[in-house]
């Protein structure tokens, strides 16, 4: 309790910071460049620094946060894949070259690239389908607060909701996870999902795609509902049936919205990391590369350099996002 | 489409979303009904049959020979199987291959002359004609029902063993702060980015684009580097709340900018301009005019901000110490799945706490957050 009224006065003294920092600098530089009842030459030139100076004074909280959380850290992180465990002694290439040597990195880049290839993929159909099918229905609100839900949810405590999922007991004994359940129903054997290698990290997937399947259909689902109705009366005088006017006339309509949609899911997966120590730390074959970076930052004490190697493994799989989407913004502002 | 060709397929529709949704939702369904089952019929029995009275098959022991007591010239051992009062015996048996030979109420006959009744009550009865020999009582194999049975003695039980608790608290301790101190900041930097014009404008809102995805795996070691310097130089431990206060923060920002810049960038040109006309500064226009006029996109911003901080466990495991007056709910939770993997009932009521906060928060604020989504990602299509 006693913490969190000092959480509390921190926020207001936070606050009270900002609210005397933005007042205060301002007041400054109205009185150091003063322009009002001036006329002429000192009055303009005075205005001019002012208009100059003003944006700098609003921007210089955030972009000094910006600076120290985001942009500095990113050439650190560089600076330390090049150095030894402790981030003293240079040690050239030699953290790139135990990675590509490594088992268990090998394993992780190949995990990620199947993470890849699936969650997004398959967040992005089931939302685009379910976004296209709640439009028709009365209670489709409903069905869609329903499906948004697990959004609000951590990651964590998703991990446990389907660890109870895929519960495993021998067999012969009640089944208390559902999963294992319905095949026991159908006459199959219990197994334990999470120790099978390979197909596991499936069902790591179905947890990411559960939750992100709302995201994808929230979204799809506003651009669907701009596509101009005229396009569609066209289609349908013209004879086209329901599939052909979703494939043909509606999807092809929202590409951009569905690139928005795949690339923002997919820069979720590459830092996918919650999901993945909950339910097996790394184990059975399911290790990913953001959990082996937190592994190495910790392990046997820690190891920045290579734990910084692999996290610009990571950023080096974004940049070609990065890049889109500040060309994409670009061009939004040009416009 | 005609009426009839429609009528077959708007079925097929109604009946999939249906589908779909139980998909959606039974997982959690699941979650939230095992939390409030009774922890013994938690480990035996799926979530679905919580309402049907569930049948187990037990095994007792009857008391030993030693209590016998002599009654009308017969020797009798009696006493009750069952622990809980709400339970009834179906059927019982002597033998393990033939647990529920017989009927409850029934007697039968064990051999030398013995008979044994066990009552639906649970209550049974040795009756033998000669007196009993040996120590060990007779073993009693039965099957209990059980009436379903409800509960929140897992969540009495979580709260105040498991550290839920006191977590909590941190969780609400870490979120708060790290959800209200950005807005402000933000709030400004993106009125700038939008309405103030100044040379390397569209450089730096690229660069907040750029910031929007930058993994927060590059920021970990170098800050966890920082922090235990500063907090050598200063002499105070490195892992604070104030510390992931900040970290929350400066993460928290590329999106905060971008949503509140691309909001504001929308509002109508004119407001501003007639206001410029009277003789308002960029302060006042800011503070008087764009900042109200922006509640809808703060809100957005601190809805996901909230999520965010409350549902991380990264940070708060790099940033944040592990005691019990810091440890968050999300790590809580993991080290429960470590210690209590096989407790369903704790997991189960913890992971309820843990997500209870957000399903709230998600359901009456929903609009805000579909909002900010579409702000911040149709824009760029």
């Amino acid at each position: 309790m006693q913490q969190l009224l000092f959480a509390i006065f921190t926020m207001i003294g936070g606050v009270l910071a900002c609210v005397v920092y933005f007042f205060g600098t301002n007041w400054l530089l109205d009185k150091l460049f003063p322009s009002k009842g001036l006329v002429g030459a000192e009055a303009s030139r005075n205005l001019r620094l002012t208009n100059a100076i003003r944006p700098w004074l609003f921007m210089a909280p955030a972009l000094c946060a910006l600076a120290i959380y985001l942009v500095y850290p990113v050439f650190e992180s560089v600076r330390l894949s090049f150095l030894d465990r402790s981030g003293r002694q240079f040690v050239g290439f030699s953290n790139y070259v135990w990675m590509l040597g490594d088992g268990e990195f090998r394993q992780s880049i190949f995990n990620n690239f199947l993470w890849l290839l699936v969650v997004p993929a398959l967040s992005t159909f089931f939302g685009l389908v379910i976004a296209a099918l709640t439009d028709r229905i009365w209670w489709g609100n409903i069905a869609k607060t329903l499906i948004f839900m697990p959004m609000a949810i951590s990651f964590v405590g998703a991990a446990v909701i389907w660890k109870f999922v895929y519960d495993y007991r021998s067999e012969g004994s009640e089944q208390i996870g559902i999963l294992n359940a319905v095949v026991v129903a159908f006459g199959g054997a219990p197994e334990a999902w999470m120790t099978i290698p390979f197909w596991n990290n499936f069902f790591l997937m179905v947890i990411l795609i559960w939750i992100q399947t709302g995201f994808a259909m929230v979204i799809l689902s506003a651009a669907l509902r701009g596509i101009p109705e005229e396009t569609i009366e066209a289609a349908v005088i013209d004879g086209a049936n329901g599939v052909q006017i979703f494939f043909k006339i509606m999807v092809p309509q929202i590409w951009g919205t569905i690139a928005v949609v795949w690339t923002t899911i997919t820069i979720l997966v590459l830092k996918v990391f919650d999901i993945v120590l909950a339910m097996t730390n790394g184990q059975w074959q399911t290790q990913v590369l953001a959990n082996l970076m937190f592994d190495w930052m910790f392990r046997g004490g820690g190891d920045f350099g290579r734990g910084a190697s692999i996290a610009v493994v990571i950023m080096i799989l974004v940049v070609p996002i990065m890049i889109w989407n500040i060309r994409n913004a670009t061009k939004e502002m040009e416009r | 489409m005609t009426a009839t060709s429609r009528s077959p397929l708007i079925i097929v529709v109604h009946l999939s979303v249906l589908l779909i949704v139980a998909l959606w939702t039974l997982p959690t369904a699941g979650l939230l009904i095992s939390s409030l089952r009774d922890k013994d019929q938690l480990a035996v029995s799926g979530w679905w049959t919580a309402l049907s009275t569930s049948a187990q098959n037990m095994t007792g022991r009857a008391a030993s020979p030693e209590t016998q007591v002599e009654r009308d010239g017969k020797f009798v051992i009696s006493g009750n199987l069952l622990e809980r009062d709400n339970a009834r015996v179906s059927a019982f048996g002597v033998r393990p291959m033939q647990p529920a030979a017989f009927k409850a109420g029934t007697a039968a006959d064990i051999g030398d002359g013995q008979t044994l009744t066990v009552a639906e009550d649970g209550n049974y009865e040795i009756v033998s004609p000669t007196k009993m020999e040996g120590t060990r009582g007779q073993r009693i194999f039965y099957t209990a029902t059980v009436p379903p049975r409800f509960t929140l003695d897992n969540y009495r039980e979580v709260l105040s063993a498991a550290g839920i608790g006191s977590s909590f608290i941190n969780s609400l301790t870490v979120a708060v702060p790290a959800t209200i101190i950005p807005i402000l900041v933000a709030a400004f930097c993106a009125y700038a980015l939008a309405w103030m014009p100044f040379p390397g404008r569209a450089i730096l809102i690229a660069v907040v684009v750029g910031l929007l995805v930058v993994p927060l795996q590059m920021s970990l070691i170098p800050l966890l580097r920082l922090y235990n310097g500063v907090g050598a130089f200063l002499g105070v431990p490195a892992k604070t709340y104030v510390g992931i206060w900040l970290a929350h923060m400066g993460f928290g920002l590329p999106l905060a900018i971008y949503l509140l810049r691309n909001y504001m960038a929308g509002l109508p040109r004119e407001i501003m301009e007639s206001a410029r006309v009277d003789g308002a500064s960029d302060f006042d226009i800011f503070v008087k005019i764009i900042l109200p006029l922006s509640f809808p996109a703060l809100a957005s911003f601190a809805i996901f901000q909230f999520l965010w901080t409350w549902n991380d466990l990264l940070v708060a495991m790099v940033f944040l110490g592990t005691g019990n007056d810091e440890l968050v709910l999300t790590g809580r939770l993991v080290n429960l799945l470590g210690s209590r993997g096989g407790n369903w009932e704790i997991l189960t009521a913890s992971a309820f706490i843990t997500i209870v906060v957000p399903l709230i928060v998600f359901f009456s604020l929903q609009r805000y957050l579909v909002r900010g989504l579409l702000a911040g990602s149709v824009k760029g299509g």
